[in-house]
């Protein structure tokens, strides 16, 4: 199986998310990660979700999707093609002894320290799933407290929008 | 131009508008707002039924018939969730329905109130789409949504919940509303491209078959099927949803295909080396075991859906529109191709397994009636131009193989979904759109004593539907099921309705229809001509037939359709079983 990252632009409206998540669990279809936020439009969300499926089964639930009334488009975003994050907040145990070390690690990962408590720091870090899965790796042996992580958010690389077709049909019916 | 009025008023207006003349329903607390101005209308026949779900069945009866959008009614909580079933029947058979629900005021959502359910998020699954409208300026646009999303693309039912505020309050209306669907532009062009390689794989092709689904009919493309079958003298299977849109009578036709299909039908299909398909959705209990299913064929496979395209068996040929234009391009596009395939070998073989298998079925005990012959009498006697409505089981098998069907869309049935207790109120709803047409439903006595409370509706609205209740006293179906591989183990199945509880005649007379009871084969065609006289009020005539008769020929669920059985333990013979 091969993970795939879909970007899915949907009309800006109550029951959206719900529509689109039931989908995949209605058609067996298991989700790895979501995100959903605005866009530059109010009256579009984007919704970013990454599934492991073959390709026979993606082409499926790609057009299920696109039968929902109210998504707009669907784009696959090649790895290769595309600026793809995650954001962590981890909750770090580091006291004198250990902060110092802590906070080199920081610095490597270009992570940020967001809190700082007697007995802990709390590290926002943003990247690929590759790097903070390392990230995490390194600060293990401290002791992680909380870790509270984003779904992905992707972007094509280059100059062109993949808004701006849909853009178009929502002004039509305007 | 606008004018002021409530919510309430505006829903009335906008399914005026939008050409309703007949809907069906129940009113309630969150939908009373509704009623008040419907009470009024002129236009909009509202029939009172007596259970929700007869509401939604009729819908479909109505839309089936007509080929326009059936229209049903209830109020929010049970009302709402008595509809769930027709709904999610609506949405596997893609039959074009409109439900409005009333909703509890929108203030009161989310707090558990009387008699709320969240029938939007309910119904999401089994409906192509659905809207919960809280604003009384959304009202008619939404019906008009409703009604575009339900009758165009592939249909399908829609949901329309509508909070007892917003009916309540005032708004303006004007028609017409200017719809916001951004997002839903149904493909009904094919490509052209498709369209030939279509046309070139037929005229290469030595064994072909059109295997023709319920698609073809929505379409309104069995003048344009006919035409193309007898330009290519290939080969027609109609599935249980396309029973009518080829002539049964016509040579090119092989029968039904799939776990009940004829011999001939489910053979053209395992030996074809090409399967034009066209409206269908290669359905598990067409293609029984979907990894032997038609081994050797290249597929064609035209749907408006693109999803159906390559969901189950992946088409060679993916040809995505409506099928009146697929095969209207197909037939200039095979007049286009120089060489036409021969089929004389192909012929030979399928003429032949249709003389050697036709289907039959064993005689009755001695004295009992055949439930089979019930409808081969049905259909001498009443004939193709009337509508045979069924519900779900061996009956529904029965009707399938045994009535000969001429005509387009006269077959209605649950075919996806296999709602038990559909055809009584569908065929009310079916006898409401064709008031001139003879109405059958033909029903089992489980599935009629789901839903024939509906008998009380027909009678006082003057919907005089015949009722053919094959009465074997069991869930027949089930009972076979058990038979062939629960060790004869009949559990829960013996329904006992041959002791006459109830008594079907009786039940018919307390709701004012006339009731007939047969046990005979010497008086069916008598009773059968007796009920064709009836027509100020409902017949239902009680079949008493005997309890052992199977549904054959059969492919057992799971297994190949190369292991079709014609009988028990009786497989036919092949041509070329050891190539």
């Amino acid at each position: 199986m091969s993970r795939h990252t879909l970007s899915v632009l949907v009309e800006n409206k109550p029951g959206v998310l719900a529509r689109v998540s039931a989908l995949f669990s209605r058609r067996g279809f298991n989700i790895d990660s979501l995100a959903v936020g605005q866009t530059e439009h109010d009256d579009i969300s984007r919704i970013t979700i990454v599934v492991s499926v073959e390709e026979l089964p993606l082409e499926q639930v790609t057009k299920q999707l696109n039968k929902l009334v109210n998504v707009l488009k669907i784009v696959e975003l090649d790895p290769g093609q595309s600026v793809q994050r995650e954001l962590m907040l981890i909750k770090v145990r580091a006291d004198a002894e250990t902060r110092s070390h802590v906070l080199e690690l920081v610095q490597l990962f270009r992570a940020r320290c967001v809190d700082v408590a007697a007995d802990a720091v709390t590290i926002e870090v943003t990247g690929t799933s590759d790097k903070l899965e390392a990230f995490v790796k390194v600060l293990e042996p401290f002791g992680i407290k909380e870790l509270v992580q984003s779904g992905l958010v992707a972007i094509g690389r280059g100059a062109r929008s993949i808004t701006d077709r849909s853009l178009r049909a929502l002004d039509r019916t305007a | 131009m606008t004018e002021r009025m409530t919510g309430a008023q505006a829903l009335v207006r906008a399914l005026e508008h939008m050409g309703v003349d007949t809907m069906f329903g129940i009113p309630g607390g969150a939908i009373l707002p509704a009623y008040d101005p419907l009470y009024d209308s002129t236009k909009v026949r509202h029939v009172l039924v007596r259970h929700e779900q007869g509401a939604g069945h009729a819908a479909e009866g109505y839309a089936q018939a007509t080929g326009r959008v059936g229209v049903c009614m209830a109020t929010s909580g049970p009302g709402a969730t008595n509809l769930v079933t027709p709904i999610a029947d609506a949405y596997m058979d893609s039959v074009p329905i409109v439900a409005i629900t009333g909703q509890v005021a929108s203030a009161a959502i989310g707090t558990d109130a009387f008699q709320e359910a969240d029938i939007s998020g309910i119904t999401m699954p089994i409906t192509k789409h659905n809207f919960l409208v809280t604003d009384p300026a959304d009202i008619a646009r939404t019906i008009m949504e409703a009604f575009h999303i339900a009758s165009t693309g592939r249909p399908g039912p829609v949901l329309v919940d509508i909070s007892k505020d917003a009916l309540q309050a005032e708004t303006t209306f004007s028609w017409p509303p200017t719809m916001q669907l951004p997002g839903y532009r149904p493909v009904t062009r094919p490509h052209s491209k498709q369209i030939r390689e279509a046309a070139k794989l037929i005229a290469e092709s030595h064994r072909p078959v059109l295997y023709v689904g319920g698609g073809v009919h929505k379409a309104g493309a069995s003048e344009e099927l006919l035409q193309l079958a007898e330009l290519t003298n290939i080969p027609v299977v109609t599935t249980l949803m396309a029973r009518g849109t080829f002539p049964d009578s016509h040579p090119q036709h092989m029968g039904m295909p799939g776990m009940h299909g004829s011999v001939s039908a489910v053979g053209a299909l395992q030996q074809s080396d090409l399967i034009v398909a066209l409206g269908v959705r290669f359905d598990d209990r067409v293609t029984g075991q979907l990894s032997s299913f038609a081994p050797h064929a290249k597929i064609v496979h035209a749907d408006i859906d693109p999803a159906e395209i390559s969901k189950n068996r992946h088409a060679d040929v993916p040809i995505v529109g409506d099928c009146k234009e697929v095969i209207a391009d197909l037939i200039n596009a095979v007049r286009a191709v120089e060489t036409q395939g021969d089929y004389a070998e192909w012929w030979s073989t399928l003429n032949g397994y249709k003389k050697t298998y036709p289907l039959g079925y064993e005689p009755a005990p001695e004295g009992s009636l055949s439930p089979q012959y019930v409808m081969e009498r049905l259909s001498s006697i009443v004939g193709p131009d009337a509508y045979y409505v069924a519900g779900v089981g061996q009956h529904q098998m029965w009707a399938s193989q045994f009535i000969d069907y001429e005509n387009p869309g006269t077959f209605i049935n649950s075919g996806g979904l296999g709602t038990m207790g559909f055809a009584v109120p569908a065929a009310m709803g079916a006898k409401m759109g064709r008031p001139d047409a003879t109405v059958w439903a033909i029903d089992g006595d489980g599935c009629f004593q789901m839903t024939n409370q509906e008998l009380a509706t027909c009678t006082l609205e003057g919907v005089p539907i015949k009722i053919a209740v094959i009465n074997n006293g069991n869930l027949g179906m089930v009972r076979q099921w058990q038979t062939l591989f629960y060790e004869e183990r009949y559990s829960n199945v013996d329904l006992q309705t041959t002791r006459r509880i109830p008594d079907f005649v009786k039940l018919a007379e307390a709701y004012g229809c006339v009731g007939l009871r047969c046990e005979r084969p010497e008086d069916v065609d008598a009773v059968i001509k007796k009920a064709m006289e009836i027509n100020d009020v409902p017949v239902v005539v009680d079949f008493v037939v005997h309890k052992d008769a199977m549904v054959w020929p059969m492919v057992a669920a799971g297994t190949s359709n190369d292991d079709i059985q014609i009988a028990r333990d009786m497989a036919p013979r092949w041509e070329n079983e050891d190539e």
